[in-house]
């Protein structure tokens, strides 16, 4: 298997997701008729779902989907070796996939549902924390080994293929949950390979992404400042990155976070009222770095919520659509309504301005307590 | 003793042309025209000629041609005909050998080693001529992140913030100093910056009391090894203040301002008795090490409310990366670094031939480290020294400046010609002279006309530019080295530059 040769790859792709923000779970079904809709957004070469709400009997435990690439017997060891030292494994198991599927030489998949054995100087982290750090460890150190998911009840299934055959081969549609998002990719200059496929996860956010970042080496080099080392070599890392920064150790909201990726041109600043004009240049001076150039539009979701978000000057669009508790956003209108044809509302949101569904006050006790 | 030196140039006139007017006897400082005893004709003694194009471009029959003199020594690519002159010079003066401008020696110049990149198919270009295109810097030390309060409908800012200066275009004016250059130049360079809403730096001259209320909010203002001109008002005038340690045409050593150039108005800007030598010591005598440099800034902070952001100067030298991050924890918010090229009024030829670094390694070279030690943000990066054009300004920011300084641009822009007989006084364009007769051939309305040109057509071409790679805020230029690629250079090179060759 090949792994990108360039910095960063370049692509135009399907995006999906739907939320119900009653937190109601359903499966996979739908989703994959959406993707199917969007089939020439892709072109074989990646295609993977995000599922939140995956593992309702684990729910307490972080699960990690574990890619062993040529089914390398000596990596998957060496996960095991490593998981064991620094947590407690409550459950393990291979994840089940059918060999029937139209994929291409697809890689071991394993998952593990594991609780924080911190020792040392690792106590002063968080949880969080330390899984990212132990995630790192196995993707950057244990060869062949690749976390392509690491949050509390929910999950990544992806690979090299059409969203539809990946789909089948992780039989995705025996899978509920609550929040799905979905990625076909059409990379332009390097081979598929699974662990570059979408989405992209770090604990339990995930991205799906669409575009190509100009901005990529300024984003890149502010990121490194913080510790986050771009593997994987995407565009999308730097996306899911720059998300974590903000949302998760920043704590800025998404309305917020929206401004700092895809600011209004100073133009509009300009002629704000002092105190939005304030806010929203301050966040252009202090976030320049973290400005995001280019065509592209993210799904990004975590539990309890899901939005979508296009460039400063909407170079790739996304639509959005409703119907009762379901929220959905896409990359064409069509596949809305291929799987929902009588929406309450449908719309393209401007550039910079993020469409955010959130679980309801009575979901979100149910659901994330 | 006789002379064994060469002219520099040869002065050719097209008699049929001559109408003997005499504007060339006028407008030469150096002494090359003169008229005969009956006034019948004009004589030329072009060993005096430096070359500086006046007569020729005032010449209102263009019968003057002004080109570098072509007998030349038996040709040796060892002794030139340059070190010979040199030589020849020292060993009729025996003196240090002065010259003006930034080197002019045939270093590689990296700028012309990188190419840029453009947008096609996976990612749109963008138009500036129908899209916006946003130049706005902002320089200064920014916080590691901002704390921000919703309460209901209402949002708030926690986080403490630092000042920082705002210029519309990424490209400032170099320090210059007020006797330096003329009045009408220094005028003609605070003009323009308030027209196009970038700054100007005074240099170490000071700032006249009567530009202080009108320039003092866009001028940088200097605060060198002679202090000369410092006072809390003229501090707290300013929009900003440069502690300047070096300069990248003489790092090492100071200045010096002749007295006949210390005229009563200069005498009065710059607190010192009229005709006496200003002499700007090598080092600053306060400041022996970074803890000195640390208590000078915060003196300055200190003095200005903490309400002005300090830039500290340096000339690119061996070392300039880690000197650099001391600068940042020294609590300077603003880094300039002046690289080898850089101008200069006057300096020792030896010194500017040989001591620095290129810009463009420097500011590779500090930008990667200030991030590697996670304090990039903690300050603004100023390239100066040798920009050239805005290709330059676009490369010297994808390599990790913020913004850049020009200087020797600008004068060029204001007449300049690169004679580089600076330190002379005699400047034949109005410029580097205190000779009211000189200075009053540049007229600084006109002067920051040609300034303001200057700065729209540059700014014009990085949107341009930008545009192509698809990036529509220069923000997203900064450190942006995915958009450069060396040509012609070798593997330590590419990767001092943190660049790949082209092709890769």
């Amino acid at each position: 298997m090949i792994k990108p040769r360039d910095d960063k790859d370049f692509q135009a792709c399907g995006l999906f997701g739907v939320m119900d923000r009653s937190g109601k779970r359903f499966n996979g079904k739908m989703v994959v008729e959406a993707m199917k809709n969007m089939h020439v957004r892709g072109n074989g070469l990646g295609g993977g779902f995000a599922v939140y709400g995956l593992y309702p009997e684990y729910k307490d435990y972080y699960c990690l989907h574990v890619m062993i690439q040529d089914w390398n017997e000596d990596a998957k060891r060496e996960v095991d070796k490593f998981l064991d030292a620094n947590f407690d494994i409550v459950h393990d198991e291979e994840i089940p996939t059918n060999e029937d599927a139209n994929v291409v030489n697809p890689p071991l998949f394993w998952r593990y549902f594991v609780y924080p054995q911190k020792k040392g100087d690792d106590k002063r982290l968080s949880d969080d924390d330390y899984v990212i750090k132990k995630v790192m460890y196995i993707n950057t150190k244990i060869k062949d080994a690749y976390v392509i998911s690491s949050g509390k009840n929910m999950g990544v299934f992806k690979g090299v293929g059409f969203p539809e055959d990946i789909a089948e081969f992780f039989m995705v549609e025996k899978y509920k949950g609550y929040i799905w998002t979905a990625h076909s990719r059409f990379p332009t200059n390097t081979p598929g390979w699974w662990g570059g496929a979408h989405p992209f996860c770090i604990l339990d956010w995930t991205v799906v992404h669409n575009g190509e970042i100009s901005s990529y080496g300024t984003n890149k080099r502010y990121l490194e400042m913080f510790g986050y080392y771009c593997t994987l070599q995407t565009d999308t890392e730097v996306m899911a990155y720059a998300f974590d920064l903000l949302m998760r150790r920043q704590k800025l909201p998404i309305e917020i976070v929206a401004k700092i990726l895809a600011p209004p041109m100073w133009d509009i600043i300009d002629h704000m009222d002092e105190k939005m004009k304030k806010l929203h240049t301050t966040l252009r001076m202090v976030y320049a770095p973290l400005l995001i150039n280019g065509p592209w539009t993210v799904i990004v979701a975590h539990h309890g919520e899901m939005f979508g978000l296009t460039d400063r000057i909407r170079l790739r669009p996304i639509t959005a659509g409703e119907k009762g508790d379901l929220l959905f956003l896409s990359s064409e209108e069509s596949a809305i309504r291929a799987v929902c044809p009588d929406l309450d509302r449908v719309w393209t949101p401007h550039g910079g301005e993020p469409v955010i569904g959130r679980l309801n006050e009575k979901a979100l006790k149910k659901v994330v307590e | 003793m006789k002379s064994h030196l060469l002219p520099d140039f040869i002065v050719e006139r097209i008699e049929d042309r001559c109408n003997k007017c005499g504007v060339c006897v006028k407008q030469c400082p150096w002494g090359v025209y003169s008229w005969n005893d009956d006034k019948t004709d004009i004589l030329i003694d072009y060993t005096k000629c430096v070359g500086c194009q006046r007569c020729v471009i005032y010449c209102p029959n263009n019968a003057l041609i002004v080109k570098p003199y072509y007998g030349s020594y038996r040709p040796n690519s060892y002794w030139t005909k340059e070190v010979i002159l040199d030589i020849k010079k020292q060993a009729e003066q025996g003196g240090v050998l002065l010259v003006g401008t930034g080197s002019d020696r045939p270093y590689k110049v990296y700028f012309d080693h990188i190419l840029l990149n453009a947008s096609q198919v996976t990612n749109p270009s963008i138009d500036p001529l129908r899209e916006p295109m946003e130049l706005r810097t902002f320089l200064g030390r920014k916080p590691d992140q901002l704390e921000i309060e919703i309460k209901d409908d209402d949002i708030e800012i926690k986080t403490e913030l630092y000042p920082n200066l705002v210029v519309e275009t990424p490209i400032l004016f170099a320090g210059m100093s007020y006797g330096a250059i003329s009045k009408n130049a220094f005028l003609a360079l605070a003009m323009a910056a308030k027209e196009f809403g970038t700054m100007f730096c005074t240099g170490e001259g000071g700032l006249p009391k009567d530009m202080r209320e009108e320039y003092g909010p866009v001028a940088i203002v200097q605060c060198a090894s002679g202090r000369f001109g410092v006072d809390p008002e003229y501090l707290n005038c300013a929009a900003a203040i440069e502690i300047k340690i070096g300069q990248g045409a003489k790092p090492g050593i100071g200045g010096h301002l002749p007295g006949e150039k210390v005229t009563a108005e200069i005498s009065a800007t710059r607190m010192i008795p009229e005709g006496t030598d200003a002499l700007s010591p090598a080092p600053h005598h306060d400041i022996y090490s970074i803890e000195d440099l640390s208590m000078l800034i915060y003196a300055l902070k200190e003095a200005t409310n903490y309400e002005k952001p300090v830039f500290v100067k340096i000339a690119a030298v061996h070392n300039v990366a880690a000197i650099a991050s001391g600068i940042v924890r020294a609590g300077a918010d603003v880094i300039v670094i002046d690289g080898f090229r850089g101008g200069t009024g006057a300096s020792p030829k030896v010194m500017r031939d040989h001591v620095g670094i290129p810009i463009e390694m420097a500011i590779a070279a500090v930008d990667q480290r200030l991030r590697e030690e996670g304090i990039r943000h903690k300050c603004s990066i100023i390239a100066s020294g040798g920009i050239r054009c805005s290709a330059d300004v676009v490369k010297a920011i994808a390599l990790g400046a913020d913004a850049v300084y020009i200087g020797t641009a600008a004068l060029i822009a204001l007449g300049c010609t690169m004679c580089q007989k600076c330190y002379t006084g005699k400047c034949a364009w109005g410029i580097c002279t205190q000779d009211p007769n000189l200075a009053k051939r540049l007229n600084p309305k006109e002067g920051a006309k040609r300034l303001v040109n200057l700065l729209r057509a540059w700014s014009l071409e990085i949107k341009d530019m930008l545009g192509g790679m698809g990036i529509n805020a220069i923000e997203s230029l900064r450190g942006n080295r995915e958009h450069l690629r060396g040509i012609g250079l070798e593997e330590w090179e590419l990767r001092v530059l943190g660049i790949k060759g082209a092709g890769e």
